[in-house]
């Protein structure tokens, strides 16, 4: 017979109610909707624009600051610099802005007046209210997450693979392209995900830069206020679904990079 | 052709002492010092992956002191491989070969060299250590370097892939190959230099041609690491003896050994002198090597007594004090020295 530890069986009765605590509220929500009236919202094309502008911004903002931030995660998992203790708390503050006034502060940066702004309409775009604003403020908010994910991926790059690289005459730039990138490569496409996942989720900061065109968390919210909770259940579903289908593919995707990975290692 | 001048490098609680080192072109030369003297740091600025406080590096008198790592044409490597995980043995070993023409012959034929052909697709993960160390080391040499330096490249083998290797990095050298190799053993010293620097301390204590060095340790530190008593130069007698080989020392004293690779008939001969073993009468043993002599001295040592005897050559032994009280082998004793032919151990001066 086996013998149970009281502890484990305390920590395991804890532990589910965690689990408990986060499903069942979702668990909730599904069962509540109907099958019928999931496909009439997914039919509503305020909906469906909605949820594709929300992947859409969500996407090419990471994407565009991935080009930016992969570099300076790297200079900061390898170089010493005066003042790098404070770059890192620069990097993190996002995370902890309250996301409205996170909202508050780019809607300031980018609207007219600003030097950014000018730029913008120099261009003929104004950025408050345009998907870019959009993507912009979900970048605001979610970048922590990819330069601190890519910064712990090459930090798991030995540095003697690079020095081995640098004496068999490899430049700089063909060790970062050639080793560094593609060691830390699990790393920075986690992070890119969360970054993704955390970006489409802002609500806050979003709807202060722009209340439309309406992103998903909006047209939820906007759901709720104008009908109530009945007639934003189902969209609020439909916009989970598509996410966890989207997530379950990144990281299907990621996962096998993984297991390649550590396979050769 | 590799010059290393007065070069000096501080560290919170280490130093680099004024470090001069002479390579010739074609040279085998093999840094010897126990861990933590400061090899594998002499190694890494010859790289350019430390740059030294004090002092100049040349190669084919060029300065190349503060040059660029990937400028710098010196193959290093390293203790721990540095393999690239990601890529197969044939895309670790064309990593530095430029251009695409030509490419798979070249990879094939150094992975031929260095024995890793069968492996070319196979990733790193699925290697033995062995297997890995000859990537490797195909890789370093794809890059055409002018100088090969190695960083205790055999001490993680097992004897058998530990002797496949030396036989390689012998071919390599014979083929032209100027090589720097860092060890703390002084077998390979032996069997693989042509020149050797004792490290101490962050110091070169001793250096020059390994049988000079070996002879006549410069101190008490160096002859007690290099820990050898019986080192004599030999000739090799051409025998027909399948099982053994006999070299003459000093025309004087045969010694039988085992069949191993000599460069030439010039070679070196050491014996280890706690695998001497002393007896009052001829011993009837498996032991080929016997011989009478006489007991010239007695010296206390670390690890018991040292007894020298006079067989023609004067031959060193370690004994308990116990077997010396028991045998009483005083000065001027006639005693029996035997030892097996696989206790001599044989080295090539090239």
């Amino acid at each position: 017979m086996y013998k149970i530890s009281i502890t484990r069986l305390v920590f395991t009765v804890l532990g589910a109610i965690v689990l408990l605590f986060i499903l069942a509220p979702l668990l909730g929500m599904f069962l509540q909707t109907e099958f019928p009236q999931l496909i009439e919202t997914a039919r509503d094309d305020k909906v469906a624009e909605s949820i594709r502008l929300t992947l859409i911004t969500s996407a090419l903002g990471t994407l565009f600051f991935a080009i930016l931030g992969i570099p300076l995660a790297y200079l900061l998992a390898r170089k010493n610099f005066p003042l790098k203790r404070i770059v890192l708390g620069i990097i993190d503050l996002p995370v902890v802005i309250p996301h409205t006034a996170a909202g508050i502060a780019i809607l300031g940066f980018i609207s007219r007046g600003t030097p950014v702004g000018q730029a913008a309409s120099s261009l003929g775009l104004n950025l408050v209210g345009h998907p870019i604003g959009i993507a912009l403020a979900m970048a605001f908010v979610s970048i922590p997450f990819l330069i601190n994910s890519a910064r712990d991926g090459f930090e798991n790059v030995p540095v003697r693979l690079e020095q081995a690289a640098m004496n068999l005459g490899a430049s700089p730039v063909r060790v970062f392209f050639t080793v560094s990138l593609p060691l830390a490569w699990r790393h920075i496409v986690s992070g890119m995900i969360l970054m993704f996942a955390r970006g489409m989720s802002e609500f806050g900061a979003v709807i202060i830069v722009a209340y439309h065109p309406m992103i998903a968390p909006v047209m939820i919210y906007e759901r709720f206020g104008t009908y109530g909770l009945e007639y934003a259940r189902p969209a609020a579903v439909l916009f989970i679904l598509v996410s966890l289908v989207f997530f379950i593919i990144l990281r299907m995707l990621s996962g096998k990079n993984h297991a390649k990975t550590r396979k050769y290692t | 052709m590799l010059k290393l001048e007065n070069i000096h490098k501080t560290f919170d609680d280490f130093n680099i002492q004024n470090v001069n080192l002479s390579v010739d072109e074609g040279d085998y030369y093999v840094i010897l010092g126990k861990s933590g003297t400061g090899k594998t740091l002499i190694l890494e600025m010859i790289a350019g992956l430390l740059l030294p406080d004090k002092g100049q590096i040349w190669l084919n008198k060029k300065d190349i002191t503060n040059a660029k790592v990937k400028d710098r044409n010196v193959g290093l490597v390293f203790q721990d491989y540095a393999i690239f995980p990601h890529k197969s043995v044939f895309k670790n070993i064309a990593y530095p070969v430029k251009g695409k023409k030509q490419l798979k012959e070249r990879v094939s034929s150094l992975a031929k060299q260095t024995g890793v052909e069968h492996l070319l697709h196979r990733f790193p993960s699925t290697l033995s250590g062995g297997e890995v160390q000859r990537t490797v080391l195909a890789r370093t040499l794809a890059a055409e370097p002018k100088v090969l330096l190695l960083d205790e490249p055999l001490t993680s083998l097992d004897v058998q892939f530990k002797k496949e290797l030396q036989g390689l990095l012998r071919e390599l050298n014979r083929q032209g190959k100027t090589i720097v190799h860092v060890t703390h053993d002084y077998e390979e010293a032996l069997s693989l230099a042509n020149k050797v620097a004792v490290m101490h301390e962050g110091k070169v204590v001793q250096q020059g041609k390994v049988n000079e060095v070996f002879r006549n340790p410069a101190n008490k530190f160096i002859a007690d690491f290099v820990g050898i008593r019986n080192f004599f130069n030999a000739r090799v007698l051409s025998s027909s003896n399948s099982t053994h080989k006999v070299a003459r020392i000093n025309d004087k004293v045969s010694v039988a050994f085992l069949n191993q690779t000599v460069n030439g008939e010039e070679c070196i001969i050491t014996i280890d002198a706690r695998h001497v073993i002393l007896s009052p009468h001829k011993l009837d043993s498996t032991a080929l090597n016997n011989y009478k002599g006489e007991v010239l001295d007695v010296i206390p040592s670390v690890n018991g007594l040292e007894v020298i005897i006079d067989i023609g050559v004067e031959i060193a032994a370690i004994i308990t004090s116990a077997s010396y009280q028991r045998f009483q082998l005083d000065k001027g004793k006639e005693v029996w020295v035997s030892f097996k032919a696989s206790a001599v151990k044989v080295g090539g001066i090239s």
